[in-house]
């Protein structure tokens, strides 16, 4: 869908992003990560041109980003910022409409699409005719995705788009991130340099470092195969953490005892990570967990059983 | 002396007409030049927003603007745009123009980044980023410089009058010269209140919310036009001649109003500082001014005195007047003044004036010259330890070149040392600064004596203007009995106000009389 291709891109002397090339596939979440000054944000703003490359080529659905006029091109493409960057002068409706208004869309079309996607978000109606200054950070950046989404594009860049909120607010968001069904089927890239936040939301991640990218892959990848001691350190300080959030309960599948007791509720399905799991075991209050991959294979195991197999799967990475 | 004193307010009325007039001119030069610089200022101060390239040399260039003495900027205006109101109007102009080109491009650089590149982002163009986005924002910041622009102007433009613009500088400089405050006041009231109410009315527009200035914004060029419009409703241009007087003749009994009363002259007159009025009749922009008999400008430019033969231009002895007690302090200093008695007639005083105002000697060296030709130039004692004499002048050139010489003399002939203090504008400010021992003496000409400070009845002036010597009598002694001011001897010229007009002018209509220059002007 997305292919970057060779992009680099100098400021002065300085080579900010270095002939860096990857894909990204249709409906995919990738991430860039790196720590500040590393050419992610560069190199997201180069996919709508809000940066021109130095050299290389980009291309959405085969067509090179810059044959096409920028202001239709980004017309096409949502795009979240850090600080939401709302026009402080527009009510919340008018900041939602800035895009339907430049595609001359009609108001009926507009107004119903816009009530559908504060719902989507959980925003009240009242909020339509407020000023941003008016509203939460979160709400702000609710608004901000609102506004990015409602043209529905089929790409969507986001550059640090939950950075600015508090730790509570972060993690809420992120569970509505992952929830909504609009975000789903889009394209997105995301640059975040919090590692917790890119093995939460992104299917496959670029750690990048002084505009090259250090490895890509799945969180998995990067965890249980570093390309260098970069990545490694990269990923130490919060590991424990991250192996749980990478690994899927199907990746631990064949490693769980092949028992299956009554169940006593319903059961949990395979595709959660290891952490979610985890967390079932404190909410749920019974030594016990019910999971299904499929109708036919239902295990039910404990904590220790979990445990055990998750060891066993990462000895196995190791070797 | 038992005359009533007129209040300020039966002033302003009995000259409400004059006042009325001269307020609407003031706003409208104000606005139009306002106006005209909105329309340049905005868009350069977006152009540089967008090419700071260019930030720093075209604020330079308004900076250096704003830096010209507002008389100076009216002065370099004449040869280019004439007088009347074009030249005052892109003085204005100009010194509006820093701080609106200054907010716009500080409100738009001052948009937040993050905003910006949200517009571009989704899709908007440069335009629609422009107008939808970044003026917006800005025009809280932009007003504000408006604001500023407005209230620079209204005090600027109280200057326009010394240009022939009018305005309310009309009264205020009127009454400076003419010893009136009523007059001053009458032009400074209503001038300062002008500028506190569009403040006022400025800060309010620039409170409104975002949603309003919307329609603030189209509201404004159209309350902007019909605010400068107020200019042309009292115009009224156009006669045979046109008179340039400056604000002190125009309110003088033994100047426009003795033209009037005694003359029975009727001209198309505009009001017109004295710096710039002898040019501008060089120039053929005015053709009768009033001016100053021993004036150096009257040889340079071709200028011939019409013969006052109904003599209501009373003798303008010059002689220093000085503070008794300031004689008592310094007791050398009436024999030191007294050298200079006699000695400069009208046509030397003249020719005085002519070396410093055209070709521009500097009146030290005129002084200095003078002195040394009549062997009266001694070097300076150099030796201060017997008190510093302040020495004062009016603003023009005349009373440079004499407190000059008038500080050489004392240095020269006596041990006390000398400040002067030259350029006081006016003869109020000049004469205020001697009874407030703010300066000790200054030369002084005894028809402004009699008129402007004594303020006598037109009897009394009837019968002490017959010559020079009765008037001389009577100010010395009413200056002794009200002030204990001392009228020094006569240094020997006399600079009386004359009219004038280009010689070449005067000889094909053959005038030489102002009965001529009256009959000329009543032939159709």
């Amino acid at each position: 869908m997305i292919k970057v291709d060779k992009v680099s891109k100098q400021f002065n002397k300085v080579k900010a992003v270095d002939a860096i090339s990857f894909e990204v596939q249709e409906q995919e979440n990738l991430i860039l990560l790196g720590t500040s000054g590393c050419g992610k944000t560069t190199t997201l703003k180069m996919i709508n041109r809000l940066i021109e490359p130095t050299s290389g080529n980009i291309f959405i659905n085969g067509k090179n980003v810059t044959s096409q006029q920028p202001e239709n091109l980004r017309r096409e493409i949502g795009y979240v910022l850090q600080n939401n960057g709302l026009f402080p002068h527009y009510t919340v409706a008018e900041n939602i409409a800035i895009v339907p208004q430049l595609l001359k869309w009609d108001k009926k079309k507009t107004e119903k699409r816009t009530a559908e996607l504060m719902e989507k978000l959980h925003l009240g109606a009242d909020y339509l005719n407020a000023y941003p200054n008016e509203l939460s950070g979160g709400q702000q950046q609710r608004i901000g995705l609102a506004r990015a989404l409602v043209s529905d594009p089929p790409v969507l860049l986001m550059d640090e788009p939950f950075g600015a909120l508090d730790n509570v607010t972060r993690a809420n968001i992120h569970k509505e991130f992952k929830a909504l069904d609009e975000l789903t089927r889009k394209t997105i890239i995301m640059v975040t340099h919090d590692v917790q936040e890119a093995f939460e939301l992104g299917n496959r991640i670029c750690l990048m470092d002084k505009g090259k990218i250090v490895q890509s892959g799945t969180p998995a990848d990067l965890l249980f195969n570093p390309a260098n001691e970069f990545v490694e350190s990269f990923l130490k300080d919060q590991r424990l953490h991250l192996e749980f959030k990478a690994i899927k309960i199907t990746d631990l599948w064949d490693l769980l005892p092949d028992k299956q007791k009554q169940s006593n509720g319903n059961s949990l399905s395979a595709d959660i990570d290891l952490w979610t799991a985890l967390e079932n075991f404190r909410y749920a209050k019974s030594e016990t967990l019910t999971i299904s991959k499929s109708e036919n294979e239902i295990k039910t195991i404990d904590f220790e059983q979990l445990m055990s197999a998750f060891n066993r799967y990462k000895n196995k990475q190791g070797a | 002396m038992s005359e009533h004193q007129q209040t300020l307010i039966e002033f302003m009325r009995q000259q409400a007409d004059k006042l009325a007039v001269q307020t609407l001119q003031h706003i409208g030069l104000t606005f139009i030049s306002l106006f005209i610089a909105v329309l340049i200022g905005l868009p350069l101060g977006i152009l540089i927003a967008r090419k700071k390239q260019l930030s720093g040399s075209v604020l330079g260039v308004a900076g250096i603007l704003q830096t010209i003495p507002s008389i100076a900027l009216l002065g370099f205006m004449i040869p280019i745009l004439g007088i009347g109101p074009k030249p005052a109007i892109v003085a204005l102009l100009l010194y509006a123009l820093l701080p609106i080109i200054r907010n716009t491009y500080t409100g738009i650089t001052g948009v937040d980044a993050s905003v910006k590149e949200a517009a571009t982002a989704m899709g908007m163009n440069n335009w629609q980023i422009l107008f939808k986005v970044e003026l917006p924002l800005a025009m809280p910041v932009i007003l504000a410089g408006i604001r500023t622009a407005t209230v620079i102007n209204v005090g600027v433009a109280t200057l326009a009058s010394y240009i022939a613009a009018g305005g309310l500088g009309e009264f205020i400089f009127g009454g400076i010269s003419l010893n009136n405050t009523n007059m001053i006041l009458a032009g400074a009231i209503p001038a300062a209140l002008l500028a506190v109410i569009f403040d006022f009315l400025l800060s309010r527009v620039q409170k409104l919310n975002f949603k309003k200035i919307k329609a603030g914004t189209y509201a404004m060029p159209v309350l902007l036009v019909v605010l400068s419009s107020l200019y042309f409703i009292p115009n009224a241009y156009g006669g045979k001649l046109t008179a340039g007087f400056t604000p002190e003749f125009m309110g003088r009994q033994d100047g426009n109003l003795g033209l009037e009363s005694k003359y029975g002259l009727k001209i198309h007159t505009i009001v017109i500082s004295d710096a710039v009025m002898y040019k501008a009749a060089y120039e053929k922009q005015l053709d009768v001014i009033s001016g100053y008999s021993t004036d150096g400008r009257l040889k340079a430019y071709g200028l011939v005195v019409l013969d006052d033969d109904k003599g209501i231009f009373p003798p303008y002895y010059a002689a220093p007047i000085i503070r008794e007690d300031a004689l008592r302090k310094f007791p050398e200093l009436e024999k030191t003044l007294n050298l200079l008695s006699g000695k400069i007639n009208d046509s030397v005083m003249t020719d005085l004036n002519y070396r410093t105002d055209y070709l521009h000697q500097s009146p030290e060296r005129v002084a200095k010259d003078f002195l040394t030709q009549h062997n009266l130039w001694k070097p300076a004692r150099g030796q201060s330890n017997a008190g510093i004499v302040r020495v004062g002048s009016k603003i023009f050139g005349e009373q440079y070149i004499l407190a000059n010489m008038y500080s050489m003399l004392i240095k020269g002939y006596t041990n006390y040392d000398v400040s002067t203090k030259t350029g006081l504008g006016g003869t109020k400010i000049c004469f205020d600064a001697l009874t407030n021992d703010q300066i000790d003496f200054y030369p002084e000409y005894t028809g402004t004596g009699l008129l402007a400070i004594l303020q006598a009845s037109p009897e009394t002036i009837n019968k002490v203007t017959q010559n020079k010597d009765s008037t001389y009598n009577y100010v010395q002694q009413e200056f002794k009995n009200r002030y204990q001011i001392k009228w020094l001897k006569p240094i020997g010229f006399n600079n009386a106000y004359a009219l004038m007009m280009r010689e070449q002018q005067a000889k094909s209509l053959n005038i030489k009389t102002i009965s001529n220059l009256k009959r000329y002007l009543n032939s159709k």
